[in-house]
């Protein structure tokens, strides 16, 4: 066999895609382990079905997984694909479209018979006629080579067929030079007590590995450098693990115990399943009977004195509401975890959005501004997540943590923090009294406007909330027209003072010039990737990304003032710019992408080239 | 059908033709939010001026230590109570706040949560802890502070309305939990609060604001419900009999599991005498029976008694020389098959209503089994690690 050419690159997007059953995002999170290992910048995007088991072979049973990876700075799951692997008719149907002029794309050759191909809808086998012209097409029989290596198994035919990822999971590995052993470790370990699935398994990682070596289809291999990240200790994390992990070290750095109400919902369960697995933490999870009982639970564990936490997606938030209106009115902490969908309704439920702003910022009956904070990466999940808990318990008050499905899903390598270097969390119960005199429990803190947090338990204190309207300072039920304007404002006020305590925005890029790209939440990646690209072409951009969407940082106006034209990419109809020309009564135009899908990087660039050539209407 | 069998001897708190108030006290209430009622005006049936004195009858706290004894004025706030006047809410609030003293509770532990509703402005009147939250959701909130706190001593009160139409789903998954609370339901068959709308337990044919020609909806039964829902304590009781109401609390409370007690409870003014034939002197006797555990279900003074024929429960003449308590059903509480029977003796032309403990077994507790769970994990694995949880998995180093 002729030595292979290796040829490095900087950097490389792969889209693993397959039947649900083909174990495809399974294949995605091995090859990801295995870039972490390469140590790699990454991004991935999973992207799967709403139903379980969709009938196979069908487009809408396609289940995909999309990575970018490489040795420079690494900020989205890719606009566009380099290496599609087809596992099925439907699979390249449906991905096709994603993969770049020139790209390559793999195709299980074994699966383009008629029925299969009758099921994507193909009339005509495109691996025959010139559909596939323009791109390099790398045709394996997996299915075959898959069958021929484990003819030796005692394994049945179908559970022979649907180990056939490993053999592409081997062939990738080895046409992007990634280490085989993490996968190793891996196969042994899952499968240590089914020791004649572990063998196949193993055998058919090696087998595809060697494939790539010997097989003509190949002349050369490729090779990615390590990224040049901060140094530290790193491993790769999705979002909704990050987010768990910031919940507990919230719980861990302010002494609260961890309650978590939550009621399944995609994309948010796992943060349910995240939490339950912490019980030796002293994480309380309660899976509650709905999503109302789910947020009651929170409120009951918050007027206890936990840090009480619900999570849910849109649908569960609509529901929660009049609930946070409670938690809002009786100034109890809690965080209410909204790991954002399409919507509306059901809507698109494995696909990520960022639609439900509004609903955060209005979505109750009655004034009622609750703080609003926003990760903006897997990564950043983290700290988000240990931000909302801080803000609640500090200012007494419900607090949205507003994620979504791709930040919940999507994994990126994670600088692991120093515990020694958290923002500190001091809490303060209200003191026993022994005094005669009716406890107060609406008396504020002169900075925060916070009313004090008296546990049941506590002598002396011994009060009443509620959902009706408190009198100032005595908390006691109020009718009275003054005292409830008062107290609207004062809530909205409460909320209004988290500003006060954050820091300066960063500005990415220029910090004065042409044109402001203003983010919030997932779409940091693109944007900034956006950016990059607008300087590299000389352009006089600059970016500034909200963490805090509710209230909105202070500096954020002069910020604005110092460019010329402002703009607001959201994977919505347009909300945070609703948002910002209110608050602002400036020019912003709105940017938007409601596919279900990561912003493309590109789609910015040329609105943002075409603001500053002048094509661009007031959008 | 009930007012059919309204008594003739009953009592109702407003004189007959009288035109009843437009609605409760609390939408048509003239007083200010907040002021005090002058001195010497008169208080409603139930509330006492703050430092009274121990009202008659009130046991002394436990210990019998008389500087430290709490007494029901302990337990009364300063504000006013906004229930109709005569409203049978009164009576209950009355029996709760005389109970309490005697339970060994420390008094900074106990906390009433309430939902939406006539019933659920309880909270406000007990110097204790106290939420009233949004409609129906109470034992939500119960569950997560009970779970959470598990040293505490969580009250849940709710109507028909709110315990059993828009929070139903929340009450049965707190029986089938078994989270150790008590849940006062008070049932008037009818929405109060939002003026006279006939409810989940309104007898199929009444005649309300929202059905003018009568309710089609069939009624629910909340013992047998709760029974379903697999609940561990199943009781009942009525405001008219404070004895027997603060006897079934205190059963309630000492269950270690879900006290469900069901408390019958006169609203004059959108439902008065719904309960009469069972409540009131001249009727209560012969329709109603109190059940005890170990002992035979007789009722009416002892002259008649209820045996099982078949599957069937049915009423029997002690005194005809046919039949003997010997003959009687004896009541057992820990019997499921048995507590299904008398939980169906609902409404009946020819079985008296029941009363009393109708089950009480024992099974852990939610709050309990979730800390075991707990401990053991923390005893098997140790006491969790931040920075070790931070790092584990597959990590990787990069220098600078
Ligand atoms: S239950 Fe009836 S009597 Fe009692 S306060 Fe409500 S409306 Fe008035």
């Amino acid at each position: 066999m002729a030595p292979k050419t290796v040829e490095s690159i900087a950097e490389a997007t792969i889209l693993f895609a397959g039947d649900s059953g083909d174990g495809m995002q399974l294949t995605g999170s091995q090859f990801t382990l295995a870039t972490a290992y390469a140590m790699n910048d990454l991004a991935t995007l999973p992207d799967f079905p709403a139903e379980i088991r969709a009938p196979a072979g069908t487009t809408y049973g396609v289940s995909g997984f999309q990575l970018h990876f490489g040795s420079v700075n690494i900020q989205t799951p890719g606009d566009e694909v380099d290496l599609l692997v087809a596992m099925n008719p439907a699979a390249l149907k449906v991905n096709l479209e994603r993969v770049r002029k020139g790209g390559s794309v793999l195709v299980n050759t074994s699966a383009f018979e008629k029925r299969s191909l009758d099921l994507a809808g193909y009339e005509e086998d495109p691996l025959e006629n010139d559909s596939l012209d323009g791109y390099q097409v790398i045709r394996v029989e997996l299915t075959k080579l898959t069958r021929e290596a484990l003819k030796d198994s005692p394994l049945n035919q179908k559970e022979i067929d649907r180990s056939k990822n490993m053999f592409a999971l081997g062939l990738a590995l080895w046409l992007y030079s990634r280490p085989v052993d993490p996968a190793q470790r891996w196969i042994s370990q899952k499968f240590a007590k089914k020791p004649a699935i572990m063998e196949a398994n193993l055998h058919l990682l090696k087998k595809g590995y060697h494939y790539g070596e010997t097989t003509e289809q190949f002349v050369s291999r490729f090779e990615v450098d390590p990224a040049s990240l901060e140094p530290g200790r790193y491993r790769a994390i999705q979002g909704v693990h990050a987010l768990a992990l910031g919940l507990l070290a919230a719980s861990v750095e302010s002494g609260l115990p961890l309650f978590y109400g939550s009621y399944p919902i995609t994309p948010a369960s796992d943060l349910l399943h995240t939490l339950s697995r912490y019980k030796h933490f002293g994480v309380m999870t309660f899976q509650a009977e709905d999503e109302i009982a789910a947020v009651g639970s929170a409120i009951g564990a918050a007027f206890g004195g936990s840090l009480a936490v619900t999570g849910t997606s849109g649908p569960g938030v609509a529901l929660k509401a009049e609930a946070i209106g409670l938690a809002h009115i009786m100034e109890l902490p809690m965080v209410i975890v909204n790991m954002q969908r399409g919507g509306p309704s059901t809507g698109l439920p494995t696909k990520t959005e960022q639609s439900d702003l509004l609903q955060a910022m209005f979505g109750r009956n009655g004034d009622s501004s609750i703080p609003i904070v926003a990760p903006s990466t897997p990564g950043d999940c983290f700290e988000a997540a240990y931000e909302a808990a801080r803000i609640a318990v500090t200012y007494m008050t419900p607090v949205i943590l507003l994620s979504d499905g791709y930040l919940a899903n999507g994994s990126a390598p994670w600088l692991i923090p120093d515990v020694s270097k958290l923002p500190p969390f001091p809490v303060q119960f209200a003191k026993e009294s022994l005094s005669d005199e009716e406890f107060r429990p609406y008396v504020r803190n002169k900075e925060t406007l916070a009313r004090p947090w008296a546990k049941p338990g506590t002598k002396g204190l011994e009060h009443r909330i509620g959902g009706l309207e408190k009198q100032d300072g005595t908390g006691n039920v109020s009718y009275d027209a003054g005292n409830h304007e008062t107290m609207t404002r004062l809530r909205e006020e409460k909320t209004d003072r988290v500003a006060r305590d954050l820091p300066p925005l960063e500005v990415y890029g220029k910090t004065e010039g042409d044109v402001l790209i203003i983010g919030w939440g997932s779409t940091r990646g693109s944007i900034e990737a956006a950016t990059d690209r607008l300087l590299a072409a000389g352009r006089s951009v600059g970016a500034v990304h909200l963490r805090h969407v509710n209230p909105l940082p202070l500096d954020l106006k002069s910020i604005c003032d110092r460019f010329t034209h402002l703009v607001v990419p959201e994977l919505n109809n347009g909300q945070m710019v609703r948002i910002l020309r209110d608050r602002f009564l400036l020019p912003f135009q709105s940017l938007t992408k409601i596919q279900g899908r990561p912003f493309p990087a590109g789609e910015i660039v040329s609105f943002v080239e075409s603001m500053i050539d002048g094509h661009t209407d007031n959008g | 059908m009930a007012d059919d069998k309204k008594p003739a001897g009953r009592k109702p708190t407003l004189p007959p033709g009288m035109k009843k108030p437009a609605g409760p006290a609390v939408a048509g209430s003239k007083l200010p939010p907040g002021s005090k009622r002058s001195p010497g005006s008169k208080l409603p049936p139930g509330k006492r001026p703050p430092g009274a004195k121990r009202p008659p009858g009130a046991p002394a706290g436990p210990g019998g230590d008389g500087a430290t004894a709490l007494t029901r004025a302990d337990f009364s706030t300063d504000q006013d109570v906004r229930w109709c006047p005569g409203c049978g809410d009164y009576a209950i609030l009355a029996t709760v706040q005389r109970l309490m003293p005697e339970i060994d509770t420390p008094k900074e532990n106990v906390v009433f949560i309430s939902g939406i509703g006539c019933s659920s402005r309880f909270p406000y009147y007990m110097k204790t802890y106290g939420m009233h939250s949004i409609h129906g959701r109470a034992p939500t909130i119960a569950t997560g502070l009970k779970a959470s706190r598990p040293e505490l001593d969580v009250w849940i009160v709710t109507g028909d309305g709110d315990g059993l139409s828009i929070g139903g789903n929340h009450l049965i998954h707190l029986m089938r939990r078994n989270v150790n609370v008590q849940l006062l339901l008070f049932n008037n068959q009818i929405y109060g609060l939002t003026k006279g709308q006939y409810s989940p337990t309104s007898e199929t044919g009444k005649v309300t604001k929202s059905t003018p020609f009568g309710s089609i909806d069939h009624p629910f039964n909340p013992s047998a419900l709760v029974l379903g829902a697999d609940a561990t304590f199943v009781g009942r009781t009525m405001d008219r009999d404070p004895k027997h109401m603060k006897i079934m609390l205190r059963a309630a409370h000492d269950h270690r599991g879900t006290g469900f007690l069901e408390i019958y409870q006169n609203c004059n003014i959108f439902n008065d005498g719904a309960f009469f034939e069972y409540t009131e002197k001249a009727t209560k006797a012969d329709r109603s029976v109190f059940v005890e555990h170990g002992k035979p279900l007789v009722f009416a003074g002892g002259s008649k008694g209820i045996r099982v024929n078949g599957f069937k429960l049915e009423e029997i003449d002690l005194e005809g020389g046919k039949w003997s308590a010997d003959d009687c059903l004896i009541h057992d509480e820990s019997s499921v098959e048995l507590a299904g029977l008398i939980g169906r003796m609902f409404r009946s032309d020819s079985l008296p209503q029941p009363f009393g403990v109708f089950y009480r077994v024992s099974r852990p507790t939610y709050e309990d089994q979730l800390h075991a769970q707990i401990k053991d994990v923390v005893d098997r694995r140790g006491k969790g690690k931040l920075e070790e949880l931070l790092n584990m998995g597959d990590t990787w180093e990069v220098s600078g």
